[in-house]
């Protein structure tokens, strides 16, 4: 972890506009939380609804997309990157940084906002907000470092993690049931089952799986997220 | 602080971008002269450790560059693209470079490389609002924030406008002078030679040319030049200077002459005095041939 690049990496994510992108998803996320309420729909079975279906499949990816890829994609196009890497620090390190950046993020964008959101409905009822937050929380740093790893790959991150966020984890995972072993949104369910008791709620992946996929796909992205950087190369105009 | 390339080629793909080339960057103001694409930013991203060299080695006091972060306590980098944070004032950006280098008071650090490359007056700016030239500076201050021994810069001079430009020859000139290895890329030969104790003449990734100014310059104006002559009378000025060994060859086209120099100097003295004892008026005499782009295209063929 190195602070100045943490700074720096902040200042580039929440300065302007940049935020507006982050707190569009659980903004939605808390308006509908709040028409549910309104109109009657603040069920155990509502609640479930909102959390699967649109806080872990559509906001929690997205998220990690735009945290993801934001904390590295954009500074590698425009070569400000080389700021922080023609310095005595190394790469590994400067990926990592980037990784705690992201999943802070993580934490203030999705976790709260879900965990929120599903008090809201249900208050503490069955431990589904607590479970939801937590499997966000987790599934969160696993997206983020996914993306980040895909971000210092190909220069069409965001298109490529688009891509993959809606097709793979939004149809693959929940409708392949083969597939929904190897999809982290599943992951996060799985966590969300152990700590709930909602009667609603139910997912194919044991926890056994999931805990080992998690740490695995985390670790094994910002890792690998390092060691690209420590070749990366500056192709020039030329 | 001494920068080796030994045999280093780089290719991509197919495409061969540097080939072959073998030199030592010495302390002092060295330049590296070449017309665009001839892989001057190849070169430098190689010994600025941005890219691998698919062969030979390239070392700075026989450490290796690439893949070694170390290398940037000795060396400060001005890359040509923009690369500045433009949402940080330039006070922010350099600040950040001397954090980043763990100094012992990066403040201090910062306030001097800003007073060097004189940005102490808009250095509460955001990045963003700075002209061209002006964020070339901060780049050059977040280099040098750390003193280094080494310092790279890739195309320094692009977009500044005259006075800021000379005054980044005087700092380069000085810290040239006080023995830092310097190494910078341009493909304007005035620049260089203004600049530059040292020059290296980089041509289709190949290395045609080293030496000091003076040796460059007579490289260039000893080729064989091509000079096109309108005169009273080309048929009779073409056979008069057939006469003279300086004169290689002569062509008589319906636009007038083409005459190829071989020997500049005695062409140059040559041609008004055949002119008048053969009683001739010459209306045009022009190079045919003057742009650097000729130039580096003898300096190919010769080195091949």
């Amino acid at each position: 972890m190195n602070t100045v690049v943490a700074g720096i990496t902040y200042r580039a994510l929440l300065g302007r506009r940049r935020i507006v992108l982050l707190l569009l998803l659980p903004l939605a996320l808390i308006a509908l939380a709040i028409m549910l309420r309104l109109f009657g729909g603040n069920d155990p079975h509502s609640a479930e609804l909102l959390m699967d279906n649109f806080a872990i499949a559509v906001m929690l990816p997205l998220l990690g997309l735009i945290a993801g890829t934001g904390v590295i994609a954009p500074e590698i196009d425009d070569g400000t990157i080389i700021h922080l890497m023609s310095k005595p620090i190394s790469r590994p390190v400067i990926a990592q940084t980037k990784f705690l950046v992201a999943a802070s993020l993580m934490a203030v964008f999705a976790a709260v906002p879900t965990y929120f959101s599903a008090w809201l409905l249900v208050g503490n009822e069955d431990g589904l907000a607590a479970g939801f937050a937590l499997g966000a929380l987790v599934a969160g740093f696993a997206y983020v470092a996914v993306f980040l790893l895909l971000g210092t790959i190909t220069r069409h991150a965001v298109t490529i993690g688009i891509i993959y966020a809606l097709l793979w984890e939004t149809v693959v995972g929940t409708v392949v049931p083969g597939a929904q072993k190897f999809s982290i949104q599943q992951w996060a369910k799985s966590i969300a089952v152990q700590i709930s008791d909602n009667p609603f709620l139910d997912t194919n992946v044991t926890l056994g799986f999931a805990v080992p996929a998690l740490i695995i796909v985390t670790l094994g992205a910002v890792l690998w997220a390092g060691q690209r950087l420590r070749v990366f190369a500056l192709t020039g105009d030329e | 602080m001494n920068i080796e390339l030994a045999q280093v080629s780089r290719w991509y793909g197919n495409v061969v971008a540097v080939n072959d080339v073998t030199m030592t960057i010495r302390p002092g103001v060295t330049g590296l002269l070449g017309p665009n694409g001839a892989g001057k930013s190849t070169l430098l991203h190689m010994m600025a450790g941005f890219l691998a060299p698919s062969g030979g080695t390239v070392t700075m006091d026989g450490t290796r560059i690439w893949k070694n972060h170390h290398i940037y306590r000795n060396i400060g980098l001005v890359p040509e693209r923009e690369g500045v944070y433009g949402f940080l004032t330039g006070w922010q950006f350099v600040l950040s470079a001397a954090r980043l280098h763990g100094l012992p008071d990066p403040v201090e650090a910062a306030r001097k490389a800003l007073a060097t490359v004189e940005m102490e007056e808009p250095k509460d700016r955001r990045v963003e609002t700075y002209s061209k030239g002006m964020r070339q500076r901060v780049k050059v201050a977040a280099a040098l924030v750390h003193d280094p021994p080494v310092l790279l810069l890739d195309e320094p001079f692009n977009g500044m406008d005259p006075r800021q430009r000379m005054h980044l020859m005087d700092l380069i000139r000085s810290m040239g002078t006080a023995g830092k290895t310097i190494l910078f890329s341009s493909h304007i030969l005035e620049e260089v030679e203004r600049v530059a104790q040292q020059i290296e003449v980089l041509v289709a990734g190949r290395h045609a040319a080293s030496g000091n100014f003076r040796e460059i310059r007579r490289l260039m104006t000893d080729r064989p030049h091509l000079f096109r002559i309108r005169s009273s009378d080309d048929r009779k000025l073409a056979a008069a200077l057939m006469l003279d060994s300086s004169a290689g060859g002569v062509a008589l086209g319906p636009d007038g002459l083409e005459v190829r120099a071989a020997e500049f100097r005695r062409f140059a003295r040559l041609l008004p005095r055949v002119a008048r004892t053969e009683g001739i008026r010459l209306h045009q005499v022009s190079p045919a041939d003057e742009d650097l782009e000729s130039v580096f295209a003898y300096l190919i063929n010769r080195s091949t």
